[in-house]
């Protein structure tokens, strides 16, 4: 478990010194901005524009973190040999996966919480001196705290986006694990329509790949409860945590491919 | 029988070669050697004989395809013996983003050691290794001899019983050689064992109790380095200098041969059995100064080469 700590202690170390927390500073100016530019437009509406646009935001910059360092985390190390002195200390290679991942993790908190936090601190400048009465005919509440459920669920599937792009840089390049990372995370957020892929196509044997597909592929659109939020439509905590347990599912499976995968691979 | 240090058997790797329709390339044939603790054995070829190879598998980094091997009678991946363990790859490379102290802080966590612990042991290797104030700045900053250096350092840090170190004097200048000389025979005195690979005879010479010369795979010889015949002296080169004139006709009677160097300097080639001694004395009683004596002998290459042709065509498909 130490062991584990300290792979992830040190991918913490190295994403704040290959500067990845540079990111939250194009975030902030993003949603300054956005939320200055809104706010000569109608009043009312700048709220969930802000809210919409933070919430993307948020999960756009996540999913270039966990892509882009997560396709890095193995494969950087093995290609440039620095494994050689580090297996050979009292380290499993399932450790310095598992290691690695949740250390990439925690880098994604940290930069979820300082977006979140930054969310709310424009949305609260922004509602400030709105009106009780045109702040009750919102759908939502400006500092609305189903908000941290979207963000929570923004995060859990970055986790899994992570887990995906861990895998495939076990073995692969880091140009491939990209690729192959952003097809599965763009074919998941079509899930729904996979399953029903026999109503659109007429050929059995495209269908019945559909289907593999459905049943293989992550359903990330579980993830996406964005439009609900901003709407005030509510979200069930029963929701978040079947979604967050999914996920949970997936990422096991995905880590003890990864460890299977590299614990046998020899570095040549 | 006193436990071995290291132990192999038949132990082979092959390589898949070529994308479409791969064929096996064997990097290692059967080797088997014997390594008694407290040795330090140097694990001798030329490029591409295996060497790398043979440590990758002792270190686990690559599996072998047949064959075993035991690290202080355990079997390979044994975490309990990676403790006991030291490795300093072949041009070794670490994090880029990390000072030296923090590489070995990291790698000090991954022993389980304390923090106190960790410094301490992180100082005094890197205060060994001669890297000095260097040790705060980030690795990325460092020359290739430097990085040796640290390389080293990690693969000490840990007091270890047995060390691996693959090509240990490459890319060090001759300062840093003879630390490195110092260093391993420091460390033998301590009852250590090193296994060391090298393509340089004369860094076995200065450190081997025993040898092992592998080529093509194979393991060619093993023992001390002593009784190989090949590394007998089969003559003597001796240099000197105001040699008068009279005293060279009959110098060119007894030796092998004679080069002029420059002006009266010459370089005289005895057989083995020239007694080197007698001439020594005889033409410094003319005036004449010695400027070196050395024997000859032949080197590891010519007897890789030799070796290797010895094996032959029908050895190796």
């Amino acid at each position: 478990m130490k062991t584990i700590a300290s792979v992830a202690l040190a991918v913490f170390r190295e994403s704040v010194r290959d500067r990845v927390f540079y990111n939250l500073v194009l975030f902030a100016v993003l949603l300054v901005g956005a939320s200055i530019l809104i706010g000569q437009l109608t009043a009312g509406q700048d709220v969930k524009i802000i809210k919409d646009v933070g919430l993307a935001a948020t999960s756009l910059f996540g999913l270039f973190i966990a892509i882009f360092v997560g396709i890095n985390l193995v494969s950087k190390e093995v290609e440039r040999r620095s494994v050689y002195p580090l297996f050979a200390k009292p380290i499993r290679r399932s450790e310095f996966i598992v290691g690695k991942y949740l250390g990439l993790l925690l880098t994604l908190l940290a930069n979820m919480v300082v977006m979140a936090v930054a969310l709310y601190a424009v949305l609260f400048f922004l509602s400030r001196g709105v009106p009780a009465n045109i702040q009750s005919a919102w759908d939502a509440p400006a500092l609305d705290p189903a908000l941290l459920k979207a963000i929570a669920l923004i995060y859990v599937d970055l986790a899994l986006v992570t887990a995906i792009a861990v895998l495939f840089s076990t073995y692969s390049s880091p140009m491939l694990s990209a690729v192959f990372t952003i097809g599965i995370y763009v074919a998941g957020q079509f899930n729904t329509d996979l399953r029903r892929f026999d109503q659109i196509v007429s050929s059995p044997a495209a269908a019945a790949i559909g289907r593999v597909c459905y049943y293989v592929l992550p359903d990330f659109s579980r993830f996406d409860v964005k439009l609900a939020v901003v709407h005030g439509i509510p979200v069930p905590a029963a929701y978040v945590l079947a979604a967050a347990a999914y996920a949970a599912i997936y990422i096991a499976a995905l880590l003890f491919g990864a460890t299977v995968i590299f614990s046998r691979r020899d570095f040549k | 029988m006193a436990m071995l240090a290291i132990r192999t058997r038949d132990l082979t790797k092959d390589f898949p070669v070529g994308f479409w329709r791969p064929r096996p390339y064997r990097a290692l044939d059967r080797l088997t050697l014997d390594v008694a603790q407290g040795e330090v054995f140097g694990f001798l070829g030329p490029n591409g004989a295996g060497k790398t190879t043979t440590l990758k598998l002792l270190m686990q980094l690559v599996f072998p395809s047949s064959g075993e091997a035991e690290i202080l009678g355990r079997p390979l991946g044994d975490l309990g013996v990676r403790r006991r363990t030291g490795y300093l790859p072949e041009n070794p490379y670490f994090y880029d983003h990390l000072t030296a102290e923090e590489l070995l802080d990291y790698y000090g966590r991954l022993f389980g050691m304390a923090a106190a612990d960790r410094r301490k042991r992180a100082a005094s290797a890197l205060d060994r290794l001669g890297v000095g104030a260097e040790r705060r700045l980030q690795l990325r900053k460092f020359s290739k001899g430097m990085l040796q250096r640290v390389g080293l350092a990690q693969a000490v840090f840990n007091e270890p019983d047995v060390l691996f170190l693959d090509e240990p004097m490459s890319g060090l200048d001759p300062l840093g050689r003879r630390d490195v000389r110092a260093l391993m025979l420091e460390l033998r005195d301590q009852g250590r064992t090193i296994f060391f690979s090298s393509h340089i005879l004369s860094d076995a010479e200065a450190l081997c109790s025993q040898v092992a010369i592998v080529a093509k795979g194979r393991l060619a010889a093993a023992g001390r380095l002593a009784d190989m015949r090949e590394f007998a002296v089969h003559g003597w080169e001796l240099v000197m200098a105001g040699v008068p004139a009279a005293a060279l006709d009959r110098v060119r009677q007894r030796a092998r041969r004679v080069l002029t160097i420059a002006g009266d300097r010459y370089a005289i080639e005895l057989a083995s059995d020239g007694r080197p001694e007698e001439m020594l004395r005889e033409l410094t009683a003319t005036g004449a100064t010695l400027v070196s004596l050395n024997p000859l002998r032949e080197t590891l290459e010519d007897v890789f080469v030799k070796r290797v042709e010895e094996m032959g065509e029908g050895a190796r498909g």
